[in-house]
């Protein structure tokens, strides 16, 4: 398993004027609504403890106010935790002070925002060789190295634009290519694609993932979209209320939802699309030898067109090469009916 | 005699001592102060000397080269040329120069300090708090209870002039840099915090220049109201158009006062194409982002 970039232990946040007391009511058993209404405190966060792996993107999931902005914030200290831990590459980084703090967000982790956040005022280029400028680099070099990452995203020939000259799409190309010029180890992406067009946005997504194979960063996804989320995520942690519901990978989250919360939240999937054959492989089923071969990481849906041309059954190939056993076009059917 | 409101302390007392208070610090600091205003006594009688004796050509040519820098559009440097020409044609040019010397003593000295002023302000909001009611006493407090105590401290003339200005024009500029900081898109700072900036790059990269717009708003009212407060000025010894206006005043010269004034308005005009072309452009170039 890939080593643990970062880790949240117990992160809690409390909004208002005397936020560890508050918590100190929280943790003695006092409820959101109860704290709300008796002491003016607004339970951001709550205890939420999860591992972001290296090179993985994990998608923080929830509604507005589930608190996925606030969590994310955290993990460049925009927003400093009430109580709990934060280790990045095991390193606490609430201990941090102020130069080293800069430094960490200079090079470590680089951020994109809903609405862009680019520097109006400023040309592409400017906006992306910003965090190099921050952080000393030469001019020159600078320019250099972002002029690398506008080709990356796209962008070349749009160098000397202004911000607003460019669509919505392309302005959030050149927020990606400027996080992506620090070259920092871990992306936080906050509702990156949720102010775009839904082709445009579907782009996006599609490019994203082609970047973060060919790269292979750690990228922390938010978003309010289930469809992004699954598309996206090699792992997804559901939020709801400041508390942390369910992680897993959207497999497992639409296989075995942890409450009526996230259960109610994937109804709508298309579920062939996000389970696997491997999950609903039958051991005991062996299947005859002419039976068309699916491989075990492959969705359901890839195993319809097997059985529209009349297989009774398929074989499931595991990750080793063998046969992990089969799957009736009943079996696929009662995994898609489960609600 | 009884009045209205009972009497319940000695105001005559408490107005004798604030006196001499006043008087001693006078009589103890008066010379002192009046040497370290010395050399903006110099800069300012320089530059009024050196806007006078250049041919007027040139100093037409310096202000069109300003005009440029500002607005890097023709239309208003040639207005600005042209106004200008209009004033020699009043045959106030001395006037207008002293005028002008002193007129941008004030507003540079107003920008250097209002400007760090309020940047704490938008940083701070206790400081604010404390700032707002001072500044509103600076522009509704009547020129005079402040011109006097200034005359009183060094004498007439240009220094007690320029302060009295100052604390006249400099409440917009310090106003409207805290107000546009304030405005900056909050996004935007965060994202420039998320890079890695520190307090200091904040200021520079991302909050001044998107402020810059309401900054110059601030810029060109204090130079407005600098500018209007010269004739005042005047009164006790800046000399310049406001010393033709009170001379026209005194003598019943209703052309030379007429003459002056007219004078007054045509740099007002001029100030205000200056800046505000400069803050058009500032505006342009910031291409706020669409929706």
């Amino acid at each position: 398993m890939r080593p643990v970039k970062i880790h949240v232990e117990a992160v809690s946040k409390v909004f208002g004027r005397d936020p560890r007391g508050a918590l100190a009511k929280v943790h003695a058993g006092m409820d959101k609504t109860r704290l709300k209404d008796e002491t003016d405190h607004v339970l951001g966060l709550h205890d939420i403890t999860l591992d972001i792996r290296a090179g993985e993107t994990f998608v923080i999931m929830g509604l507005s106010g589930s608190g996925k902005s606030t969590l994310i914030r955290h993990f460049n200290r925009l927003i400093e935790p009430t109580g709990g831990r934060i280790l990045f590459d095991g390193e606490d980084i609430l201990g941090f002070d102020a130069a080293r703090l800069q430094a960490f967000r200079r090079r470590k982790v680089a951020m994109v925002f809903q609405r862009f956040a680019l520097l109006p005022h400023r040309t592409v280029i400017e906006n992306v060789a910003y965090g190099l400028a921050l952080d000393g680099v030469a001019r020159l070099e600078a320019h250099r190295r972002a002029g690398e990452q506008i080709a990356l995203v796209g962008l070349a020939g749009f160098e000397n634009s202004y911000p607003a000259q460019l669509s919505g799409g392309m302005q959030q190309r050149v927020g990606l290519a400027r996080a992506l010029a620090t070259d920092a180890e871990v992306l936080l992406m906050d509702e990156a694609f949720s102010a775009l067009d839904p082709l445009i946005r579907h782009d996006m997504q599609l490019q994203l993932k082609e970047l973060q194979a060919r790269l292979g960063k750690t990228i922390v996804f938010i978003t309010h979209d289930l469809d992004e989320a699954l598309l996206l995520g090699d792992h997804i942690a559901i939020l709801k209320d400041g508390t942390l519901r369910q992680v897993g990978t959207g497999a497992e989250i639409l296989a075995a939802p942890a409450d009526d919360y996230v259960a109610r939240f994937v109804r709508d999937v298309n579920r062939s699309r996000i389970l696997l054959c491997g999950a609903f492989a039958d051991a005991g089923l062996i299947p005859p030898p002419d039976a068309p071969v699916i491989e075990a990481g492959a969705t359901l849906e890839s195993a319809f067109a097997a059985f529209a041309q009349g297989a009774q059954a398929v074989a499931v190939r595991d990750e080793a090469g063998q046969i992990a056993g089969g799957l009736t076009a009943r079996q696929v059917m009662q995994a898609l009916a489960r609600q | 005699m009884t009045s209205g409101f009972p009497e319940l302390w000695d105001t005559r007392a408490f107005g004798r001592a604030l006196d001499a208070g006043f008087n001693s610090i006078v009589a103890n600091w008066g010379e002192t102060l009046e040497l370290l205003f010395m050399p903006v006594l110099r800069g300012i009688t320089g530059l009024e000397r050196g806007l006078q004796t250049l041919p007027w050509w040139v100093v037409v040519a310096l202000f069109c080269a300003a005009t440029w820098g500002a607005a890097r559009r023709w239309p208003p440097v040639a207005a600005v040329a042209l106004l200008l020409v209009l004033l020699g044609l009043l045959g106030v040019w001395n006037e207008a120069m002293a005028t002008v010397a002193l007129m941008l003593a004030a507003t540079v000295l107003s920008v250097l300090i209002g400007m760090p002023l309020g940047i704490a302000m938008s940083r701070s909001d206790r400081l604010r708090g404390g700032m707002l009611p001072v500044l509103d006493i600076m522009q509704t407090m009547p020129i005079f209870v402040y011109l006097i105590p200034f005359v009183m401290l060094f004498g007439p003339g240009k220094i007690p002039a320029l302060l009295a200005t100052i604390v006249f024009a400099i409440p917009p500029v310090i106003r409207l840099t805290d107000l546009g900081i304030r405005q900056v898109d909050p996004e935007i700072v965060e994202a420039s915090r998320a890079f890695g900036a520190s307090p200091r790059q904040q200021l520079w990269s991302v909050q001044v220049p998107l402020a810059m717009p309401t900054i110059m708003a601030g810029i060109n009212q204090t130079t407005m109201m600098a500018l209007s407060m010269v004739v005042i000025a005047s009164m006790i010894g800046a000399g310049g158009l406001g010393y033709q206006v009170l001379q026209g005043i005194q003598r019943l010269e209703v052309s030379r006062g007429l003459i002056a004034g007219l004078g007054i308005v045509l740099l007002a005009i001029i100030f205000d194409r200056i800046a505000q072309s400069y803050g058009r452009r500032v505006q342009a170039n910031l291409h706020r982002e669409g929706k």
